[in-house]
């Protein structure tokens, strides 16, 4: 068995994904915003979607994440013990709870995600408490562990986020997001917004996490260079489509499709 | 030896679609096999098509035709249909490659840089910061630099920090294109025989080596690559 042979070809079946969309269609009136999109997540994964603004990217996310219902096709959800949730014909407080628990989602404008006259330990305590934990200093110490992940000084504990940095407010938000612990993380433009240093910062942080904590990841993003660095794998839309798919440095280095030529060779070097 | 690649009737074909939809023939049909403890060279004019195969092979570039067979553990994979994760994982722990140049990360101390293929396949921080360490010794970096990122190394160093990473896991495939093209003498001497040391410990390599010294020093194999004829 020296030799390598085409017969021999063969690998373990692949472990079932955390998150599978079928078919999924979204209209806003006569525009199609998603059209037939289908792909699947697996754990420990970052997937980018990538396409110029109104390609439906943001739609997309908004409808795996419930808070856009989709006008057909098709979510589902590998649970903790292992069953197939629909996401559609789960009840509202099932589907709420689930959400609390197992998802994050990062918005692009870090206000949309955080209570701002809030402190910011009281930020990150609010999800802990939303699942469930109510013992006062076990919150305040987890808030402030999540501080440090975050790289916040942890003097900032009791400051409101409306007196942070933009940048520091993005950071608050992923923290309150993955503090409880969360499978799958959407995000909308994590970085857009930021100037270029605090941007590199919140991707070298992002990346760290997503490695450490095993977290699967749908990252939308405008941005190739970020794509790049955080992405495993990429989908690049076009007109409410995947136009192509694959691994995130493929389809940057060679890519197939006309509008991901374009995209590319418009990239700044 | 046993066999680590082979690569049966690759073709790599590119289709500029904003360029009319201009299809450049690149490989035309290449056949490779590369054994634990062997390093081919591949030869042939510039522009014949040698990146692209080494970038075929680590499935950086889609092949038009043709398959990629790779031992990955005591599994044969066939990179070129090989599912994205499988491809990822191929990388992480059976083929490496080094470039020609260092993709500097925002932020990541050099030493980190280097470690990071060892952190992934599981070794803890500290042994794998000592062992990038003691490859950046024998490449000549200035423990001074270690603690800062890349970005504004010479392009010797630049590319030394590359290699580093490239070797650090020890990979059972190494591609490598031009790893010396930056490289004076010194430099250059103390990256072939690194690259001679990882053939002896039973790497399959493949690489370009422009420099004629060091193709000598580290190749047992020439391969000619054909060209793949003029520009339709």
């Amino acid at each position: 068995m020296s030799e390598l042979s085409l017969n021999d070809v063969g690998y373990d079946a692949e472990e079932p994904p955390l998150l599978q969309v079928s078919r999924l269609c979204k209209r806003f009136g006569p525009q199609i915003v998603c059209a037939d999109v289908s792909f699947a997540l697996w754990p420990g994964e970052v997937l980018g979607v990538v396409g110029e603004s109104g390609s439906g990217k943001t739609t997309l996310l908004n409808c795996v994440s419930t808070r856009l219902e989709p006008d057909s096709g098709r979510i589902e959800f590998r649970l903790r013990d292992g069953r197939i949730a629909q996401l559609s014909e789960m009840s509202e407080p099932a589907r709420r709870m689930l959400m609390r628990t197992d998802w994050g989602f990062v918005h692009q404008n870090p206000r949309d995600g955080l209570r701002l006259g809030l402190s910011a330990g009281a930020n990150i305590g609010e999800r802990l408490m939303e699942v469930g934990s109510r013992h006062y200093g076990e919150i305040r110490g987890a808030a402030a562990d999540w501080l440090a992940k975050v790289e916040i000084e942890i003097d900032r504990i009791d400051d409101p986020p409306r007196v942070f940095s933009g940048g520091m407010q993005q950071r608050l938000q992923i923290a309150r997001n993955l503090v409880s612990r969360p499978r799958i993380v959407l995000m909308d433009e994590p970085t857009g917004g930021l100037d270029v240093s605090v941007q590199a910062r919140l991707l070298d942080l992002l990346r760290g996490l997503c490695t450490e904590l095993g977290l699967a990841a749908l990252v939308v993003t405008h941005d190739l260079g970020v794509a790049r660095l955080l992405a495993h794998r990429l989908m690049v839309m076009q007109g409410g489509a995947i136009v192509e798919a694959g691994l995130t440095d493929q389809v940057l280095d060679d890519p197939q499709h006309p509008y991901t030529q374009l995209l590319v060779a418009s990239m700044l070097q | 030896m046993s066999e680590q690649l082979r690569a049966i009737g690759l073709v790599k074909t590119f289709t500029l679609h904003n360029q009319g939809g201009l299809r450049l023939p690149v490989l035309a049909g290449i056949d490779l096999a590369v054994a634990a403890g062997e390093c081919v060279a591949l030869h042939g004019p510039s522009g014949v098509g040698k990146s692209t195969l080494l970038r075929a092979l680590y499935g950086n570039y889609l092949v038009t035709r043709g398959h990629i067979l790779v031992r990955h553990d005591d599994q044969v994979i066939d990179v070129s249909t090989a599912p994205p994760h499988l491809v990822l994982e191929v990388r992480q722990r059976t083929m490496g490659f080094v470039s020609q140049f260092l993709r500097v990360i925002p932020r990541i101390a050099t030493l980190d840089l280097v470690a990071e293929p060892l952190r992934r396949l599981g070794v803890d921080a500290a042994a794998a910061r000592e062992r990038a360490g003691r490859l950046l010794d024998r490449l000549a970096i200035p423990r001074r630099l270690w603690e800062l990122p890349p970005a504004n190394f010479s392009g010797g160093e630049q590319q030394r920090v590359n290699i580093a990473r490239g070797l650090v896991a020890e990979y059972p495939i190494l591609l490598l294109d031009e790893p010396t093209a930056a490289l004076d003498s010194a430099n250059r001497d103390a990256v072939a025989e690194l690259i001679d040391a990882a053939r002896r410990s039973g790497a399959a390599i493949i690489g370009i080596f422009h420099d004629r010294a060091v193709r000598e020093a580290v190749g047992t194999r020439i391969v000619e690559i054909p060209s793949a004829g003029v520009v339709a």
